[in-house]
C-alpha cells in the first residue's frame, strides 16, 4: 500500500459523504441485471477517477481481488446461467448459450462498476475522521461510534494474542491432538481474552471520562460542504445515466422480473 | 488563559469505613477503611498483591461498575462527594500499556478525556500540547501510537489524564510492566506534573524506591484488607519496617535476601546449544542472526537487554516453540532422552517434562476454568495416574500460596497470582529445562522471595533455568551466567 496515493477533489469530502455516494452510486445498480447500465456506470466512473488521479497502476494495486472476482462471477454465470438461445457448448450441469454469455458478461462489469467506486472511494479513509463524521454529520451515538473506533484497535493485538496462545498450547503438552477441538478452544479463550481486554479498554476510556451523561465535545470538527455536495450529485447522476441508458437500450431487466 | 497550575484546584478525598467485595467473592478487598487525604498531598499507598490497593483506586476514579460488580459498604468521597457524580476530578493511569490506548494518533488520544468531559474545542488543543510537553512526548500530534514503546505509552496515558486537568492523580502501578529506562522515563514525567499542577496524588506501586522521593505520605494495607500503617514516608518506613516487609513491600535499605548467583564453571556442560542462530517470529522477519550461546546445566541463566532485542523470541526458540530460521537448537542428549536433538521437532507432551515454557503474558496460557484444573493439564497430557496427580497439584498450591484460591477461574487472579500459577503449570510436569519470560514483573516482595528461592532450590536439585529479565535484583540473584543481548558477545565468535 502506498499512503502518500492522494485523489484530487475526493479527499476533501467527509468519509461520512463518501459513504453515502458510494451507496447512491451502487443501490440503483443492484436493481437490475443488464450490460448496458453497468457498463456506462463503469465507464463513467473510470473517467472521473482518472481525472481525480487513479493510475492504472494505482487501480489495480488497490482493487485486485475485484478484478480478479468479477470475472470468477461472471465465469459461473457462463457455465450456470439461465440457458437461452444458440447452444455452443455443454458438460453435465454447465451449458454456454447465447442467454449465459450476455449474463456473464453483465455480471463481471456489474461487480466491477460495484466495487471499484466502493474501494477507491475509501481508499484514504481515515477511521479516526470516518467515526468523527458518522457521530457528528450522520449523528450516531458517540459512545456506539467511539467504542467501535477503539474496538477495532485491538483486533491487532488479538493477531498477537493467537499466535501466542498457540505456541502456549504446545508448551503446555496439549498441543499435539486434536487440531480441530484445539481451534475451538483457542478460539473461546481468545473471545475470553477480547473480553478482558475490551473491559480493560472500556476501563480506561471510563477513566477518561467516557461513557458519563455529561454532553461531549469533538476535538476535530467533521465538516461538509461543496466538495461533498459535488460527489453525492455526481453519484446520483451516474446511476440516474445509466438506469436510462438501460431503459433507452430497451436492456432494462429488474432482478425481481 | 490561565494556566493548568492555577486552573487546577487539588481534591480532598474522606474514605469511612468504606470497603469493597467483588462480585461472586467471599472475603472483602478492602474493609472497614478510615482514610483522610488533604488537598495536594501526595500518597504512596502500599500492600501485598491482593490486599485491595487497585480496588481503592479504581473506586476513586469512579470507574467501578454498579451492585452487578461489588457490594460497597462504608462511604468514599472526592470533595466530599460520589466519585462517580465527579468525574473528571480524578483520573487514573492504569497498569498495561497496550490496554490504555484509546485512539491512533497521539494528539486524539490525549483529546480524548477532554472531548468526554465538554471542554470547548479551542480549548483542547492547548491543553494537549500543554501535557504532552508536560510528561515530554516530543511528537508530532499524529504520530501513531501504536509504534510507541512501553513507556512511552504509559506516558501517552499520564498526559492524556492530564489534559482532563484533574484535581486527584490516580496510578494504579504504572512502572510495573516497564524496562528501567520506562521507570525513569514515568517517574520524571509525574515529578515534573506534581510540581506544576498541585494535584492530590495517589500512587500504588510494590517499590517504594521508585517513589519514596515524590510523595509526602505513605499508607500501607495489610493482607486482610486494612490500614496497617499510615504516615511520613521515612518515619512508616522506619517504624514499619518489619511490618512492610512482611507485607511484601519493597523497601529500600532490605535487599531481598536470598543468596547471590553462583557464577558457572568454565567447563560445565550444556544442556542446550545455539548453534549460528536466527531468530525470528515470522520466516521474514529475522530479529538476530549468528547467535552462539549455551545453557550450562544445573544453571541459572539470565538474558537481559533492551526492548526490542529479541530476548523473548530467542527464549521461545530455545524453548522448542519457535522454529530458528537458520542455525539450530540442539539438546543434549540427557535432556532429548531418546528424541532427536532439535527441540522444535519434538512433540507437544514430550517437550512436557523436557522444556517447560512460561509466558509474558499469563493470560495467553489459561485453558481450564479454575486453578486446580489448570495445574492439572499437565500430568492429564502426561497421563499420571490421580494419586500422583493430587500430590503434584497439592505441593505446587502450597508452594506457591494459591491453595486458597484452587477453586477460582485463572483469569480472575491479580497480576502476580496469575503469574505464580503459570510457574506452577509449567513445574508440575518437572521439565528439565525451564525458561521464564519475565518472571517478577509486577511481583511484591515475598513472592518475589519465594519465587526467586523456589528458582535456585530448582537449579540446585539439577533443573537448568533460562529466564528473560529487566529486573536487577534477579539477576543479582539467579544469574549465575548473564548472557546480554545488546551486547555482539552472543554474535558468533571465532572457534574458542
Amino acid at each position: 500500500m502506498n499512503p502518500a496515493a492522494r485523489l484530487r477533489l475526493v479527499d476533501r469530502v467527509n468519509p461520512v459523504s463518501r459513504l453515502a455516494a458510494a451507496m447512491l452510486l451502487t443501490t440503483p445498480l443492484l436493481l437490475t441485471v443488464d450490460w448496458v447500465s453497468a457498463a456506462v456506470a463503469l465507464v463513467v466512473q473510470l473517467l472521473l477517477f482518472a481525472i481525480a488521479g487513479v493510475t492504472p497502476g494505482m487501480l489495480v494495486a488497490r482493487t485486485w481481488p475485484i478484478l480478479i472476482a468479477a470475472p470468477i462471477a461472471g465465469l459461473s454465470m457462463l457455465l450456470y446461467g439461465r440457458p437461452e438461445g444458440t447452444e455452443y457448448w455443454s458438460f453435465w450441469l454447465a451449458r454456454v448459450t447465447d442467454g449465459s454469455i450476455e449474463l456473464a458478461v453483465a455480471v463481471t462489469v456489474r461487480v466491477l462498476a460495484i466495487g471499484l467506486p466502493a474501494v477507491l472511494l475509501f481508499m484514504n479513509v481515515d477511521p479516526t475522521e470516518l467515526a468523527d463524521g458518522l457521530a457528528q454529520i450522520a449523528r450516531l451515538p458517540s459512545r456506539f461510534v467511539l467504542g467501535a473506533l477503539a474496538g477495532a484497535r485491538l483486533v491487532g493485538l488479538f493477531i498477537e494474542d493467537w499466535r501466542a496462545m498457540a505456541l502456549s498450547r504446545r508448551a503446555r503438552g496439549i498441543g499435539d491432538r486434536g487440531a480441530v477441538r484445539r481451534f475451538a478452544t483457542m478460539a473461546f479463550a481468545l473471545l475470553v481474552l477480547a473480553i478482558r481486554r475490551g473491559s480493560k479498554l472500556a476501563t480506561a476510556m471510563e477513566a477518561r471520562g467516557f461513557g458519563s451523561d455529561h454532553p461531549r465535545t469533538w476535538a476535530r470538527e467533521s465538516r461538509v460542504g461543496w466538495p461533498d455536495a459535488a460527489l453525492l450529485c455526481l453519484a446520483v447522476g451516474i446511476a440516474a445515466l445509466a438506469i436510462w441508458a438501460a431503459v433507452w437500450a430497451g436492456t432494462f431487466h429488474p432482478v425481481w422480473s | 488563559m490561565t494556566e493548568a497550575s492555577e486552573a487546577t484546584r487539588p481534591a480532598r478525598v474522606e474514605a469511612r469505613g468504606w470497603g469493597w467485595r467483588h462480585a461472586g467473592r467471599k472475603r472483602s478487598a478492602l474493609d472497614g477503611i478510615d482514610l483522610r487525604i488533604a488537598p495536594g498531598e501526595r500518597v504512596l499507598l502500599l500492600g501485598p498483591s491482593g490486599s485491595g490497593k487497585s480496588t481503592l483506586l479504581h473506586a476513586l476514579a469512579g470507574v467501578h461498575g454498579g451492585a452487578e460488580e461489588g457490594e460497597e459498604t462504608g462511604t468514599l468521597l472526592i470533595d466530599g462527594e460520589w466519585p462517580g457524580a465527579v468525574r473528571g476530578r480524578a483520573s487514573l493511569v492504569l497498569q498495561d500499556p497496550d490496554s490504555q490506548v484509546i485512539l491512533a494518533r497521539v494528539g486524539d488520544d490525549v483529546a480524548f478525556g477532554c472531548e468526554n468531559l465538554g471542554v470547548p474545542r479551542n480549548e483542547i488543543w492547548p491543553r494537549v500540547r500543554a501535557a504532552l510537553e508536560q510528561v515530554g512526548l516530543d511528537l508530532p500530534l499524529d504520530h501513531p501510537t501504536s509504534s510507541l514503546s512501553g513507556g512511552q505509552k504509559q506516558r501517552l496515558a499520564l498526559a492524556g489524564a492530564l489534559a482532563m486537568r484533574p484535581g486527584l492523580l490516580l496510578l494504579d502501578e504504572p512502572t510495573a510492566n516497564l524496562d528501567p529506562e520506562g521507570v525513569a522515563e514515568v517517574r520524571l514525567a509525574v515529578a515534573r506534573t506534581l510540581d506544576r499542577t498541585g494535584a492530590t496524588f495517589v500512587v500504588v506501586e510494590h517499590r517504594v524506591d521508585v517513589w519514596i522521593d515524590l510523595v509526602t505520605r505513605i499508607v500501607v494495607l495489610g493482607r486482610n484488607g486494612r490500614l496497617i500503617a499510615d504516615g511520613d514516608p521515612r518515619q512508616v518506613i522506619d517504624t514499619q519496617r518489619d511490618a512492610l516487609l512482611a507485607a511484601g513491600v519493597w523497601v529500600p535499605g532490605s535487599p531481598p535476601t536470598v543468596s547471590a548467583a553462583q557464577p558457572v564453571a568454565a567447563a560445565s556442560v550444556a544442556d542446550l546449544e545455539a548453534v549460528e542462530l536466527a531468530i525470528g517470529r515470522r520466516s521474514d522477519a529475522v530479529v538476530r542472526e549468528g547467535l552462539e550461546l549455551s545453557l550450562p546445566h544445573a544453571a541459572s541463566t539470565v538474558l537481559t537487554g533492551p526492548n526490542g532485542a529479541g530476548k523473548s523470541t530467542l527464549a521461545l526458540t530455545m524453548g522448542g516453540l519457535l522454529p530458528p530460521l537458520a542455525g539450530r537448537v540442539r539438546a543434549a542428549p540427557d535432556l532429548a532422552a531418546g528424541l532427536r536433538t532439535d527441540p522444535i521437532r519434538w512433540r507437544s507432551r514430550e517437550l512436557l517434562t523436557r522444556i517447560g515454557t512460561v509466558f509474558q503474558e499469563p493470560e495467553h496460557q489459561f485453558v481450564a476454568s479454575t486453578v486446580q484444573r489448570e495445574l492439572e493439564v499437565a500430568p492429564r497430557a502426561l497421563g499420571l495416574d490421580a494419586a500422583t496427580t493430587k500430590r503434584r497439584t497439592d505441593e505446587m498450591l502450597e508452594r506457591l500460596g494459591l491453595a486458597l484460591l484452587a477453586e477460582a477461574n485463572p483469569f480472575t487472579l491479580s497480576g502476580g497470582e496469575q503469574r505464580r500459577l503459570t510457574v506452577a503449570c509449567a513445574l508440575v510436569a518437572q521439565p528439565r529445562v525451564i525458561i521464564l519470560d519475565e518472571p517478577t514483573f509486577g511481583q511484591d516482595r515475598l513472592t518475589w522471595i519465594e519465587l526467586v528461592t523456589l528458582l535456585r532450590g530448582l537449579v540446585d536439585d539439577g533443573v537448568t533455568l533460562l529466564s528473560v529479565s529487566h529486573d536487577p535484583a534477579y539477576l543479582a540473584a539467579l544469574g549465575d551466567q548473564h548472557l546480554d543481548l545488546s551486547r555482539e558477545a552472543l554474535l558468533a565468535k571465532a572457534a574458542a
